[in-house]
């Protein structure tokens, strides 16, 4: 079997977001970036079928610009045995991922396609059901266990009640939840090796794939800053803060 | 130093490793190539990326990036704002200060020519430069140890990933450092290298040296209003909240107006201040209400936080350059100007004197091992040295006649002797060494921060963006645990507390009324304070597991 996972370049999880003067964006001036945590998960739970036995191929595919090829390596490291660039300069919509995914998915006919569940920097959550949608195949979406028999998968969702167990025709579209797995650490000598794997790149109109009409960011603003708490002494105090505050 | 441990560790081999992807280091390699593009050349860096790590001022004299890259403007390099006026101000208290007349300002205060950068964009310029050029650059690699064999340096081994707490490998997660071998192995981890200060004790590199002096630099990076920013303007103080005239506490403050309505503010405190209860954070944080920083920062909003330990000791302080099979480059070895406080072109010139003297070895067949006596005979003859001579007494100056009266005799050296009094000043006294009983100082009453210009330590270090795994053994080491409680406390109330900028050491009380030194690794943005100024010389720096640290921008 083949294993497709899509990978994409965000800012790093650690990183503090600022919003720019302006309200246009977040400032990415000299920021980090990384690969998605989310993706990451997805990596690491290709590359274990890949080691069990399970799957014979690993492919990576990222959306992005020039940069982004750096994530793709890193998604070498891990172990994919090559990668798609799919090269793109504009911010693209989860429709147009979809969309773009669909036809990497056409042209690879894997028989699993790993993503994360949603990418930390926009948190959209949409990019995986919309390209199962597109590809008319099932899909089992915020995985925290996931297991190949045959043709079939059984996984594990985590979803709000607690958790689910569902069992899906391969292919289908998985995405990966945090408790998935914990992804390893990537080895220097892989990491040199990864330099020489082979990357594809092409272009969406290679693809045959126009962009969805996208949606348009009209402002980007910080959360509101907590205001600072009171201390009460006493319940009356307490019940009269609250009034005060037009809460009861 | 790697003691003959059973792990199989990976080996790879290159004709040179570099330590640390700074402007040294990423010079040196850059050099190597330009020198002989065959040469196998890698470079480790313990940040989660080049530049993460990188904390500098910075206002950047491009000597020896025009020698480097003569077309760096060509390749888009990150110098974008030239300096267009130097103000200096002598401030004499909470609110005073008088603007010393340009025509006493010293010549190395002169900043004509000079570019207001952020060393970390030109340290990922650099590194993509390096890349281009076919070397191999591994962020998130720290190198832990040298490689010493019948006392030669044969590279490093970095540093092993996926310990616990107790040092006991973690199921699945453990992933043993790897050894890169070099011909030769360059030094390039900045000011208090953790590993060249091993090696400097282990080749007493510095028994003709005089000690080396230190600072704390606290910076952040705030974004201002428009109609406040004057692109290009640099303003440099003296003073309070530190000394003017005493010499107890020195130091000096800096406000460097950047692209994009940024400015740079910071605080360089000298580690040899004497009162154990001085808080360079504090000082730094009350310094931003002084009007000559108020006037630019109010109404403004802080991006970022920082801090790093700067090498102030100058040409006598500089220990021996090489030993069998390596180097030491930049502020590893301590090439810092400080009279200019600038240490940047000078770090970087000292890599390409040392990667000529690599290249130019190997070119001869050389198979490493030997000294590189031709690194240091270059040096002397280059300006490099030149520099550091004009500029070798300023410290001193400032340690013994405090920042007006050295500051005078340093303007007098520096434009009427061109910086060659016919003498030179020593300081002897190392920094650890200067503080004072905690039973003889004053304590210090510092004011609340306003949430506006000053804030506390918390909320700045979670500004650096600072993150290191949780579950691994500590990087800050102490020789004897109990020297905190028994004897730091009670005879210098514990000065880690307050000289780590980043809120790491805590003396915490405990139910039974007992006292625990608590150390909240985690937090540390590896200035290097620690290492340099405990009094009892018991804590010792060492890498965390690849890519913890903070995570810089722009700094
Ligand atoms: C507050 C402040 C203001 C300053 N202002 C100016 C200024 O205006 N102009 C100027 O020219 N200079 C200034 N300097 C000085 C300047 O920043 C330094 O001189 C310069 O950064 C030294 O370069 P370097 O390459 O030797 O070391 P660094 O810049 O410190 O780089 C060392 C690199 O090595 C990495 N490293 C360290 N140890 C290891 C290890 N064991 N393994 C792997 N990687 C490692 C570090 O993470 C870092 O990336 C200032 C410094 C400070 C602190
Ligand atoms: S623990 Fe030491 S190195 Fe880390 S931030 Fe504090 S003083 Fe600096």
């Amino acid at each position: 079997m083949k294993v497709l996972v899509s990978v994409k370049r965000v800012v790093d999880y650690n990183v503090r977001i600022q919003v720019k003067g302006d309200g246009s964006g977040v400032n990415l001036d000299g920021v980090k970036m990384s690969m998605n945590p989310f993706d990451e998960i997805a990596m690491e739970e290709a590359v274990r079928l890949k080691e069990a036995g399970t799957a014979e191929e690993v492919i990576a595919v990222t959306i992005g610009g020039d940069k982004a090829e750096e994530q793709l390596r890193s998604a070498l490291a891990f172990g994919a045995d090559r990668a798609i660039h799919v090269k793109v300069n504009e911010e693209v919509s989860p429709l147009t991922a979809a969309r773009i995914l669909k036809a990497v998915f056409e042209k690879e006919q894997p028989g699993l396609f790993l993503m994360g569940k949603q990418a930390i920097d926009d948190d959209n959550n949409q990019t995986g059901q919309m390209t199962s949608a597109l590809l008319g195949i099932p899909q089992a979406t915020f995985a925290g266990e996931l297991k190949i028999d045959g043709n079939k998968a059984t996984v594990v969702r985590e979803v709000d009640a607690g958790l689910e167990t569902i069992e899906v025709d391969l292919p289908a579209v998985v995405t990966a939840d945090l408790r998935l797995n914990e992804p390893r650490y990537l080895k220097l000598p892989d990491i040199m090796k990864a330099k020489r794997k082979p990357v594809e790149t092409v272009s969406m109109a290679d693809l045959g794939v126009e962009a969805a009409p996208g949606l348009t960011v009209t402002k980007t603003s910080p959360p509101p800053a907590r205001a600072a708490g009171i201390k009460v002494k006493t319940v009356d105090e307490l019940v009269a803060a609250l009034k005060d505050k037009g809460l009861v | 130093m790697t003691e003959n441990e059973a792990v199989e560790r990976d080996v790879m081999e290159y004709d040179v490793v570099i330590v640390g992807a700074g402007p040294a280091g990423l010079s040196a390699a850059i050099r190597l190539k330009q020198q002989n593009e065959d040469l196998a050349v890698c470079v480790v860096e313990k940040g989660s990326e080049v530049g993460a790590h990188i904390l500098s001022g910075a206002i950047f004299e491009p000597r020896a990036l025009n020698e480097l890259i003569p077309d760096w403007k060509d390749k888009g390099a990150p110098l974008n704002t030239a300096v267009s006026r130097d103000d200096i101000y002598f401030m004499t208290g909470e609110s005073g200060a008088f603007k010393m007349p340009g025509l006493f300002v010293p010549k190395t205060m002169h900043n004509h020519g000079n570019y207001i950068i952020s060393l970390g964009k030109l340290c990922r310029w650099l590194g993509e430069q390096a890349e281009a050029l076919g070397v191999e650059i591994y962020p998130g690699f720290p190198a832990q140890d040298a490689i010493i064999e019948d006392g030669i340096v044969r590279g490093i081994v970095t540093g092993d990933m996926g310990l616990d707490k107790e040092g006991k490998h973690k199921e699945g997660m453990y992933t043993p450092g790897m050894e890169l071998r070099g011909k030769y192995t360059l030094f390039a981890e900045g000011c208090r290298g953790h590993i060249g200060k091993k090696l400097i004790r282990q080749y007493e590199l510095d028994n003709d040296a005089d000690p080396q002096h230190f600072g704390i630099g606290i910076k952040e990076l705030w974004e201002i209003p428009a109609e406040k920013h004057q692109p290009g303007l640099v303003v440099h103080s003296a003073g309070w909240p530190l000394d003017l005239i005493g010499t107890g506490s020195l130091g000096g403050s800096f406000l460097y107006h950047l692209e994009d309505n940024k400015v740079a503010v910071g605080l360089i405190v000298d580690l040899s201040y004497t009162n154990p209860y001085l808080s360079p954070f504090d000082e730094f944080q009350r310094l931003k209400h002084h009007p000559v920083f108020k006037q630019y920062l109010e109404g403004g909003k802080r991006l970022s936080y920082g801090a790093r330990a700067l090498n102030k000791g100058g040409l006598y302080s500089i220990p021996k350059m090489v030993f069998p099979g390596g180097a030491l480059i930049g502020c590893d070895l301590g090439t810092m100007n400080f009279a200019k406080i600038k240490g940047s072109h000078t770090a970087m010139k000292s890599g390409m004197l040392a990667a000529d003297a690599a290249a130019t070895a190997l070119k001869a067949g050389g198979q490493g091992a030997d000294v590189l006596e031709s690194y240091p005979e270059a040096f002397k003859a280059s300006w490099l040295y030149d520099e550091l001579y004009r500029s070798r007494n300023f410290g001193v100056f400032l340690h013994k006649f405090g920042a007006l009266i050295g500051g005078a005799l340093n303007f007098i050296e520096q434009n009427l002797f061109g910086g060659k009094l016919p003498f030179t000043a020593h300081d002897r006294k190392r920094d650890h060494e200067t503080l004072v009983p905690a039973s003889q100082a004053q304590k210090i009453d510092y004011p609340k921060p306003d949430g506006k210009l000053s804030f506390d330590k918390l909320s700045s270090v979670f500004l650096s963006s600072t993150s290191h795994e949780e579950d691994q053994p500590s990087h800050l080491q102490l020789t004897d645990a109990s020297i905190p409680i028994d004897k730091n406390l009670p005879e210098y109330a514990e000065p880690a507390q307050r000289y780590c900028p980043a809120g790491v050491y805590e003396v915490v009380e405990e139910k039974d009324g007992g006292k625990r030194f608590q150390i909240n690794a985690a937090n540390c943005v590896h200035c290097k304070t620690c290492d340099i100024k405990d009094p009892a010389q018991n804590i010792t720096w060492v890498a965390p597991e690849g890519g913890g640290g903070p995570n810089y921008s722009a700094m």
